[in-house]
């Protein structure tokens, strides 16, 4: 036991150099693609931060939204691959995921979906009747979305160089006049809504693949967000800030984006998040955090506090958002971070994740 | 969650923070180390540093065995990885580590099979599916999970799987734990025991601390009311003027271990005479190998690993870190030339490493007020 000492000049000098490089935009050094690129966290960001983005030189693609806004004519475009596995999971399979991933990303910058395009790579062998039940599974998704497929493409590679389907979606949706969402729109004070329960999909997805002796009735939650998104614009109109879809990397690293993007803070109080009982035991039990977890159905947004109560009574109306929450707010400082008040009291960062949504040993 | 609310409780969270401060010699810094990884990773995971003053200081030990495999294993990992017809198994968390060229996941994607399973078991399952493959497990970690790796071992034996093998990097815990106690400059007031060791070995073996050495030991449990109540009970050992080893996590751990687990670790391993760790330098009998009557599933004599040694980088001190001498941001090459995207020490590569978490949380720790 000794006597407390204050803060000195070297940590405080110490703590603006990493403030500076966390700053930074991200760079990317590596020098070949590992799955990490493809997990959502801090690998994906410097890959398309780093390498993607800079390389294409678009300013609109450098804003990093889940559309591209071509505010002239006033239209919303998009593009989506899918390369799941196994094809079929409890409550969905890749068709289903191809018609609503893209739908979300359209539905969560304010645009009405409007119609898709399909492109599928084929792999040598794969069954007509999978095919057969996929495109029956994207008509029937695209039906409910009420967009149409209009275009498409089929190649065939051999046997090996794809694993059974690849299925690729561009979107193109009309702006709706409701709303202006833009990340740059989010202020300190706005509460942020979640449309529903977390981490459904990427649990589904586990427990089809098998590889855990676990066994457990968890369904994806692949369905379209323009639903939640037309209740929301709505309610809250104009004052509507922002909206994003939560999907690979989770609620954790959808709020991290917003964050850097607005430079504002976020606050989540993880009691108030909504979890089904059965995705929050099998994540203990794997050591996995369900905040980490991708959705294929879920929408974060934010909204002016005066219009929170209204809006998340607008949210819980739609069919398959009646576990809406909110879920947490806005700050000011620290700028750019999430940070977590945990269910325990604790308070701490909620980052972006360096790796894939890995198991611990320990 | 049934069986495990009850031990996230806020309301007695709450309370026992209380409590603490209340057992708090005002003015006084207390710096406890909690041994295990696991411990460090449920206090960031529940936030448990911020209900505590600031003048309580956790600092994470070398109960990581993720951080403190030094690099020239990984390399060895990698180059057996590299053998044609090899199907190379590890735990997940393994594959981000940084060996002196890149990681198992470079090598992954640079054409090697490498795959992650959650159980030795399923190393061995996967050899049996594919018998016309090598299936290599590296096997990591302190004797929590030194019990599984020997069980599925011994099964390879009677089940005669002979294209599986184990790249053994078992350690144990007294070595390191009495290496940071020799050292003269240590400042630690006490230890937060590794349970989930102790579920195995028992309390017994952390008796020498007190005694030689004069510093409370309290074994806990993981849940955040489990960690908090043995950080409670080594304040009140302080306070009283006791020292002594006390089993905070008694629903779990028996005093003198689990006599099973400990038997097959007996039969299948045996002490290395000396073991690199990162960060750490070399320790005299503190870790496992596969004994003569398993040698036959040895990976390390089966491949013969380049078996090279890469010095820690020079500036790194991490050794000064884990015992409490420095703070990560006095480290010479803390947030300049050693960050969590290129880490140089073992405590920044893992994110519950004691440097990856000042970097990434520092500046919120600060905020934590005195008593």
């Amino acid at each position: 036991m000794s006597a407390s000492s204050e803060p000195t000049g070297r940590e405080q000098r110490i703590l603006r150099i990493i403030e500076t490089a966390r700053a930074k935009p991200p760079r990317f050094k590596d020098e070949r693609i590992t799955m990490a690129h493809g997990a959502g966290g801090r690998a994906s960001q410097s890959l398309i931060e780093g390498l993607l983005v800079p390389e294409l030189g678009s300013p609109r693609l450098a804003e990093l939204g889940d559309a591209g806004i071509l505010p002239e004519p006033g239209l919303a475009l998009t593009s989506d691959s899918f390369v799941v596995r196994p094809l079929r999971f409890p409550g969905g399979s890749i068709g289903e995921l191809a018609v609503n991933g893209t739908v979300n990303d359209l539905a969560v910058s304010g645009a009405r979906p409007l119609a898709l395009t399909l492109s599928l790579v084929l792999e040598e062998g794969l069954s007509a009747e999978v095919l057969r039940a996929e495109m029956q599974a994207v008509a029937r998704a695209a039906g409910q979305a009420d967009v149409e497929i209009v275009a498409g493409d089929t190649k065939v590679v051999e046997r090996g160089q794809a694993d059974q389907m690849y299925v690729c979606t561009t979107g193109v949706g009309v702006l709706d006049p409701r709303g202006a969402l833009s990340p740059a729109a989010i202020r300190p004070g706005d509460r942020i809504l979640v449309s529903g329960s977390i981490a459904d999909h990427g649990m589904a997805i586990m427990m089809a693949r098998g590889e855990f002796e676990l066994e457990a009735e968890i369904e994806s939650d692949t369905r379209s967000l323009w639903p939640a998104a037309d209740a929301l614009l709505e309610s809250a109109g104009a004052a509507l800030r922002c909206m994003r879809d939560a999907t690979r990397g989770g609620l954790a690293s959808a709020l991290n984006e917003l964050a850097r993007a607005s430079g504002v803070a976020m606050l989540v109080r993880e009691a108030d998040v909504p979890v089904r009982p059965d995705v929050a035991a099998a994540a203990e039990i794997l050591g996995i955090d369900p905040m980490y977890v991708a959705n294929e159905g879920k929408l974060v947004a934010f909204v002016p506090e005066a219009e929170a109560a209204a809006a998340l009574a607008a949210l819980r109306a739609v069919p398959g958002c009646s576990e809406a929450a909110e879920i947490g707010r806005v700050e000011e400082q620290p700028a750019g971070m999430v940070l977590l008040e945990t269910g325990f009291g604790g308070r701490r960062v909620m980052d972006l994740l360096a790796g894939d949504p890995l198991p611990r040993i320990c | 969650m049934r069986y495990v609310d009850e031990f996230r409780d806020p309301e007695l969270g709450r309370a026992l923070a209380g409590e603490i401060v209340a057992t708090m010699q005002p003015g006084c810094h207390y710096k406890l180390m909690e041994v295990c990884g696991g411990h460090t990773h449920s206090i960031y995971k529940y936030g448990i540093a911020d209900l505590l003053p600031g003048n309580i200081e956790l600092v994470h030990g070398p109960g990581c065995p993720v951080c403190v495999i030094p690099m020239g294993r990984i390399d060895d990992a990698i180059a057996v990885a590299q053998q044609e017809r090899v199907i190379f198994t590890c735990f997940g968390d393994m594959v981000r580590v940084p060996g002196s060229d890149g990681t198992l996941l470079d090598a992954k994607a640079a054409g090697a099979d490498v795959r992650m399973v959650y159980s030795p078991l399923d190393a061995l399952r996967i050899a049996r599916e594919y018998p016309e493959r090598e299936v290599v497990f590296l096997a990591v970690g302190f004797e929590t999970t030194a019990p599984s790796t020997a069980l599925t071992l011994r099964r390879a034996r009677d089940e005669r799987v002979p294209n599986f093998s184990c790249l053994c990097n078992h350690v144990t815990i007294v070595p390191p734990l009495r290496a940071l106690l020799e050292s003269p400059d240590l400042r630690l007031d006490g230890f937060i025991g590794p349970g989930h060791v102790a579920t195995v070995v028992g309390a017994r073996p952390f008796e020498f601390i007190p005694r030689q050495y004069g510093r409370p030991v309290v074994i806990a449990g993981f849940e955040p009311l489990d960690v908090m109540q043995a950080i409670h009970m080594i304040l009140l050992q302080l306070r009283d003027g006791r020292c002594q080893v006390e089993n905070q996590y008694r629903r779990v751990v028996p005093y003198n271990g689990n006599p099973r687990a400990l038997e097959v670790l007996a039969e299948v391993f045996e002490l290395r005479p000396h073991f690199e760790w990162r960060g750490l330098g070399f320790i005299s009998q503190s870790a496992l190998r596969l004994s003569a009557a398993y040698a036959d599933f040895d990976a390390e004599r089966r491949y013969g690993v380049p078996g090279l040694r890469v010095a820690d980088p020079k500036a790194c001190q991490c050794g000064e870190v884990l015992k409490g001498v420095i703070k990560p941001w006095e480290c010479k090459v803390f947030g300049t030339a050693c960050t969590p995207e290129r880490a140089i020490g073992t405590c920044m590569v893992s994110a519950e490493g004691a440097c990856a978490a000042y970097y990434s949380y520092g500046r919120l720790t600060r905020e934590r007020q005195l008593v």
